[in-house]
């Protein structure tokens, strides 16, 4: 089933984020082996951040996908809500991946800030899709005030911790009516297969791919396993339970 | 006149607008955005937007970014 989200239908439920490859080139082939369609990138000063001496944008329109710029590096909701715009003008998409960051060591989301950035950017038309933590109070709030999406960490930033309260990750699929992205966290693809079996809509991830040893085998990596989490999801699983259960019959079985 | 330009300091010609400075600064302007003084100048207001002498710009352009 295809994805909605923003108003708009995705084949692929993987959102790659392009931050630490170590070069364009190999940047476009993991973009195209993860099979992504939405791909973010940040606004940095020109000339000074990896992407930004140009051909970043160019490389995103060979491969056909969506920009989702970011406002990472914001630490208040007026400082993000002037990225959004600065974004908006210089990537001519209403869409934004929301960051306003409480925390310098685990870069863990500004809850008070998120909600008043979300709330100021919704208004004023934006798609908001925002980073937030796993509580899922806080993600209801975010969808309340008309969110497109809530994206939670998994575990903090490039971290590659993998999913640290797949619990919290549930009751957020639970609570809200948008799309449940996991975001951040991921760091191999059985953490991304344990987010779609959770329930999530789907899965933004960056430094798992790009600052893997093999960025292109782990993009393919993660759109396997984006896809493999969501059909057993939808699959439903076996109960677990504490003594065995044989799958051969007793029945007929030899006397010997 | 003396400007910042993205935390330098630079000189541009007197009466420079917006539009100037980002054509002295990059070679194409997709995908660059602009803030004077903290706030955002559209795209559309870069010909009209006069810079004046001690003004904050930033020029901000697409980076990987997760």
């Amino acid at each position: 089933m295809p994805f909605e989200l923003g108003g708009e239908t995705f084949t692929s439920r993987l959102i790659l984020g392009t931050g630490g490859a170590a070069n364009l080139h190999v940047l476009e082939q993991a973009i195209r082996a993860s099979g992504s369609e939405l791909v973010t990138l940040a606004l940095r000063r020109v000339g000074t951040a990896p992407g930004s001496t140009g051909g970043l944008l160019e490389l995103l329109d060979r491969c056909g996908v969506r920009l989702l710029p970011n406002t990472a590096g914001c630490h208040t909701a007026t400082e993000a809500v002037k990225v959004a715009r600065l974004a908006r003008d210089a990537f001519d998409t209403d869409w934004v991946k929301l960051e306003v960051i409480g925390d310098e060591r685990t870069l863990l989301p500004d809850g008070v800030e998120l909600l008043r950035a979300a709330e100021e950017l919704v208004s004023d038309g934006f798609t908001v899709l925002p980073y937030t933590s796993d509580d899922p109070v806080l993600a209801r709030r975010l969808a309340d005030v008309g969110c497109a999406a809530v994206m939670p960490a998994g575990s903090p930033i490039g971290s590659g911790l993998g999913i640290g309260n797949p619990h919290h990750i549930r009751l957020i699929r639970q609570g809200v009516d948008v799309p449940v992205i996991l975001d951040a966290g991921i760091g191999t693809a059985s953490d991304a297969a344990l987010a779609m079996e959770l329930g999530c809509d789907g899965v933004l991830l960056a430094s798992a791919v790009t600052r893997a040893a093999d960025p292109v085998a782990m993009a393919t990596a993660m759109r396997y396993a984006v896809e493999a989490g969501r059909l057993a999801a939808q699959a439903g699983r076996i109960e677990r339970r504490f003594h065995a259960l044989a799958s051969t019959p007793d029945e007929g079985r030899p006397e010997l | 006149m003396e400007l910042t330009v993205n935390g330098a300091g630079r000189s541009v010609a007197a009466g420079a607008s917006v539009a100037d400075l980002v054509r002295d600064l990059v070679a194409q302007p997709r995908g660059v955005a602009v803030a004077v003084n903290g706030e955002v100048v559209p795209r559309t207001g870069w010909p009209a937007r006069a810079l004046r002498d001690g003004d904050r710009v930033e020029v901000l352009t697409a980076a990987q970014g997760g």
